[in-house]
């Protein structure tokens, strides 16, 4: 239950703050997830006269209550979707998302099989034939384990 | 098969998948510039002061000054009168000239054809690919195109008078 609420408290904590973005979205913010269509570069590292023209619309649909989506939406309308920072979570642009994901996981699983192939291959190299606590050495005689005993009890006390 | 091979397999699709990328990129790369001689990018834009659509191949048998413009460009305020007077005096002799407002706001677009008087027929090319295709770095652009649709005359930047502009029209004409 504990855990349950933990987990909610977590989402709205992340969820909130995105949520208040979307609805309120501020020129800075969307200065960074726009590209600028003449220099290629996102809206707040360039000083072209589109980009002074763009910002300017921004500030207008801000100001008329447009939320982020409906301000994005119209500059795709007027640019195409290469004026966004990143590529929509649709279509083949899913791929886009979806394929660094899906080679992370790759490479963890190879990884993983590897790493534990190579330590299983250690393992057996060390290990010698018999007991497996005898750590590579020939048993002991009886008379030797006894005065061995005897020593550590004498140690002992 | 041991999981040596599918690793070395999977490995030699990624790099043979990045070679055919790479190639592609160079076939395709559009900031190549156009020749004189050759045939130019054929289009069908959107106009932007009336309804409807505009193909550059239904304006074949003319010869045409194609201009790449934006309403926030500075010297395509300057270039709008001299187009807009070549295209009132050459259009009976089969001249048109048609523009291709890129990277740019559709009610900027309107406004500055309002402003100054464009009457030639517009084009929308609002992310830019057609211009892309044309290998324009900049505006504005103007290309001319004689009745075959090869490209005769390239003038980078602003036109710099109206002798320019009529002798790049005579030489469309010439074909």
């Amino acid at each position: 239950m504990m855990r349950f609420a933990a987990a909610v408290v977590l989402v709205l904590a992340f969820a909130a703050p995105a949520l208040a973005s979307e609805r309120h979205p501020s020129l800075a913010e969307l200065e960074t997830e726009l590209i600028c269509p003449t220099c290629h570069t996102t809206l707040d590292q360039s000083s072209s006269p589109i980009a002074d023209r763009m910002r300017a619309f921004i500030r207008t649909r801000i100001a008329a209550g447009d939320t982020k989506s409906q301000i994005k939406s119209k500059l795709v309308a007027q640019f195409g979707p290469a004026v966004l920072a990143s590529p929509p979570k649709e279509g083949l642009d899913l791929l886009v998302w979806l394929l660094p994901l899906t080679g992370v996981v790759v490479g963890a699983v190879v990884l993983g099989v590897l790493a534990r192939r190579w330590s299983r291959g250690r393992a057996d190299e060390a290990r010698p034939p018999g007991d497996p606590g005898s750590n590579g050495r020939p048993p002991l005689g009886p008379d030797v384990e006894r005065r061995l005993d005897d020593e550590l009890a004498r140690f002992d006390s | 098969m041991s999981l040596r091979v599918v690793a070395q397999g999977l490995a030699l699709a990624l790099v043979a998948g990045l070679l055919s990328l790479l190639i592609w990129k160079l076939l395709h790369d559009s900031s190549r510039k156009l020749e004189v001689g050759r045939r130019v990018p054929s289009f069908t834009l959107s106009r932007v002061a009336a309804p409807g659509e505009l193909s550059l191949s239904s304006l074949r048998g003319k010869a045409v000054v194609l201009n790449f413009w934006a309403s926030w460009c500075i010297p395509c305020k300057e270039e709008a009168p001299l187009l807009e007077s070549a295209s009132r005096r050459w259009r009976s002799r089969g001249v048109v000239v048609l523009g291709v407002d890129s990277r740019d706001f559709t009610g900027d677009a309107r406004r500055f054809m309002r402003k100054y008087h464009l009457a030639y027929p517009v084009v929308r090319d609002g992310s830019g690919s057609r211009a892309d295709s044309y290998g324009v770095d900049g505006y504005p652009e103007t290309f001319f195109i004689d009745r075959n649709g090869r490209l005769t005359r390239h003038l980078v930047g602003q036109i710099a008078s109206r002798a320019e502009l009529d002798a790049g029209i005579r030489e469309a004409l010439r074909g």
